[in-house]
């Protein structure tokens, strides 16, 4: 069973985080932890602020207020790329590969960081060949077909599933310690998604710590051991996803009365 | 089957991708058909000073080599950097200024004053350039388009350096004969090697930059300072190709910020070919020599030229070098692979 009450001090904390757009607050107050190990969960409807507390980690937007750590020390107000460095790598929800580049060579741009040149980037294979090769070895990790073509294929002519895949490489080459997935299964079909689960299971395996914002709570609850929920940007409820199904403001703000028992059966 | 071996196969599975066949490698027709192109280009250029009669001509070569430098400079900034610079009158200003003040105040010869132009020049285009790096597409265009005419202005409001007279009795190369075996050199290097550039492992960056910056700074690589390394290497190419010129015509002044060298260069992208390198020397060596046939003209010459430029965006949008590659490809392979 996973853990699910670490005692260690979190490796991720959001200190009372907000975010106001003008008059709106996308986040008011957020308080978080994420522990080493953990797959969280962040889910919440549309414009409940899943994106902006992702973008605030990573340092896209500065938060208008609180704090952020990492390992203990502050990450509030860092550069994207300074972040990135120390170990927190992000997926975007509308998909940003290098379109003019092939699949491959998407992955030489991480490999070629100051992180991954002092790690030896995914796995610390880096001292072990050319960027290239390591590229070819990390997609071919990642499900794409081993053997194939589809590596060499220029990105723009590739359908969703390895564009969705070609997210999670790109922060799998900079051997991260966490990684933040902004809707990773939206747009797959079934069955993609049915082979991306086992995938972020081996990940979590290994080692690295994985924040997932999700509307497909079935499979979300299958890889999850916390889920934090959002509503207008405060933190609604946050535990097992157990109590979070449990929980009648959840049913009320995100679920709709009409689903509970559908939805309940999943978890 | 190893690790080793597999790895060792999966890179010749890259090359057959990219080279349509392992075994060109092996045909010397094969060879010769991906060889011929790159030959004609540089015997091309090399013998061009020969074939030109009279010193007038093989002045317009030197001239069509300087354009074509800056020309590059703006492809590679442009179509591999993503940075539309219109700043080539910038480039040529900065370093015709800095070679002639090395040349005609502190004595340097020629051989000096061009590679200190060169690096001198790129990290002063580049110092006063980093402001604006975060700008991206035509804001950065705008932007980089008031360069010369500030600096212009400057030069001319305060009489530096010699203010609208510019500086005098700066050396010239040693013969005609150096002048332009210099210069046609000197733009193959930049053609070749930045053609490898972009290659490399940090020419993907630039690329990767260009396609999308967001994903590059969640890769944990500074994008300012990627832009302001290309931003260098192609202001390095545009002040030596102004050193050159200052050289060639013995005098650097306030026309060196003239428009002409910002509009030009692009132009010769737009005929020659964006994003392909070769394309804008191309561009250039049939610009520069029409706008000199079209002398006699006088200012009617413009509208000759204005034709030309929008026949070639009507029907060769895509450049004569992509059209010629295009061409080149049909032709049936000489050998069966």
């Amino acid at each position: 069973m996973k853990p699910n009450i670490n005692q260690a001090p979190p490796m991720l904390r959001m200190e009372n985080v907000s975010k106001t757009f003008g008059g709106v607050a996308a986040l008011s107050h957020v308080d978080l932890d994420v522990h080493e190990g953990d797959v969280l969960g962040i889910i919440g409807p549309n414009g409940s602020g899943k994106t902006t507390t992702v973008n605030a980690i990573t340092g896209f937007i500065r938060p208008s207020e609180g704090r952020i750590y990492f390992k203990g020390n502050e990450i509030t107000g860092k550069k994207p790329h300074q972040i990135a460095d120390m170990g927190i790598t992000r997926t975007f929800q509308i998909m940003r590969p290098y379109y003019s580049l092939p699949a491959y060579k998407n992955l030489v741009i991480p490999l070629f960081s100051p992180r991954a040149k002092r790690t030896g980037g995914w796995r610390g294979g880096g001292n072990l060949g050319d960027r290239k090769t390591i590229a070819i070895d990390i997609l071919e990790e990642i499900g794409f077909e081993r053997d194939s073509y589809i590596p060499f294929k220029t990105t723009s002519t590739l359908p969703t599933g390895y564009l969705k895949r070609l997210e999670l490489a790109r922060c799998l080459a900079l051997q991260p310690e966490i990684i933040i997935c902004d809707e990773i299964f939206s747009g797959l079909s079934m069955s993609e998604i049915a082979s991306m689960v086992p995938l972020i299971e081996r990940l979590q395996d290994e080692g690295i710590t994985i924040v997932m914002i999700e509307h497909r709570l079935r499979e979300l609850f299958q890889v999850a051991n916390r889920v934090m929920v959002l509503n207008f940007g405060e933190k609604l409820v946050e535990g097992t996803p157990k109590e979070v199904m449990a929980d009648e403001r959840v049913k009320e703000a995100y679920f709709g009365s009409e689903k509970i028992e559908e939805v309940m059966t999943y978890a | 089957m190893s690790k080793e071996n597999r790895r060792k196969e999966r890179i010749d599975r890259g090359i057959k991708v990219r080279s349509d066949g392992l075994y060109a490698l092996m045909s010397w027709r094969e060879m010769a058909y991906l060889i011929a192109p790159r030959f004609i280009l540089i015997a091309g250029l090399l013998a061009l000073p020969l074939l030109m009669p009279g010193l007038y001509w093989q002045r317009v070569i030197s001239i069509v080599c300087i354009y074509a430098m800056v020309a590059i400079s703006f492809d590679f900034l442009a179509h591999y950097v993503g940075l539309v610079c219109l700043g080539g009158a910038f480039f040529i200003g900065v370093g015709g200024y800095i070679a002639g003040i090395f040349n005609a105040y502190f004595g340097l010869p020629p051989w000096m004053t061009i590679p200190l132009a060169a690096i001198a020049g790129g990290g002063f285009c580049t110092l006063l350039l980093l402001p604006c790096l975060p700008l991206r597409g035509v804001y950065f265009a705008i932007v980089t388009l008031m360069y010369p005419l500030f600096m212009a202005r400057i030069i001319e409001a305060f009489d530096l350096f010699g203010g609208t007279d510019g500086i005098l009795g700066i050396d010239s190369f040693s013969s005609a004969f150096v002048e332009q075996y210099f210069v046609v050199g000197i733009l193959l290097v930049f053609l070749f090697g930045l053609r490898r550039l972009v290659n490399t492992d940090m020419g993907l960056i630039f690329t990767a930059v260009m396609d999308n910056d967001q994903a590059v700074r969640a890769s944990g690589i500074n994008i300012t300072h990627y832009k302001a390394l290309a931003v260098f290497i192609a202001s390095a190419m545009g002040c030596l190709a102004g050193a050159c010129l200052t050289h060639i015509y013995m005098w650097s002044g306030i026309s060196q910020f003239a428009l002409d060298f910002s509009i030009l260069p692009i132009a010769a992208t737009v005929i020659g070919g964006a994003g392909t390198l070769a394309g804008p020397v191309i561009g250039c060596l049939i610009l520069v020599p029409v706008s000199e046939l079209l002398r006699d003209f006088g200012t009617l010459r413009i509208v000759f030229y204005a034709t030309i430029l929008v026949a070639f965006i009507l029907f060769r949008s895509d450049g004569i070098m992509a059209f010629a590659k295009r061409k080149y490809e049909q032709i049936e392979r000489w050998t069966q692979v």
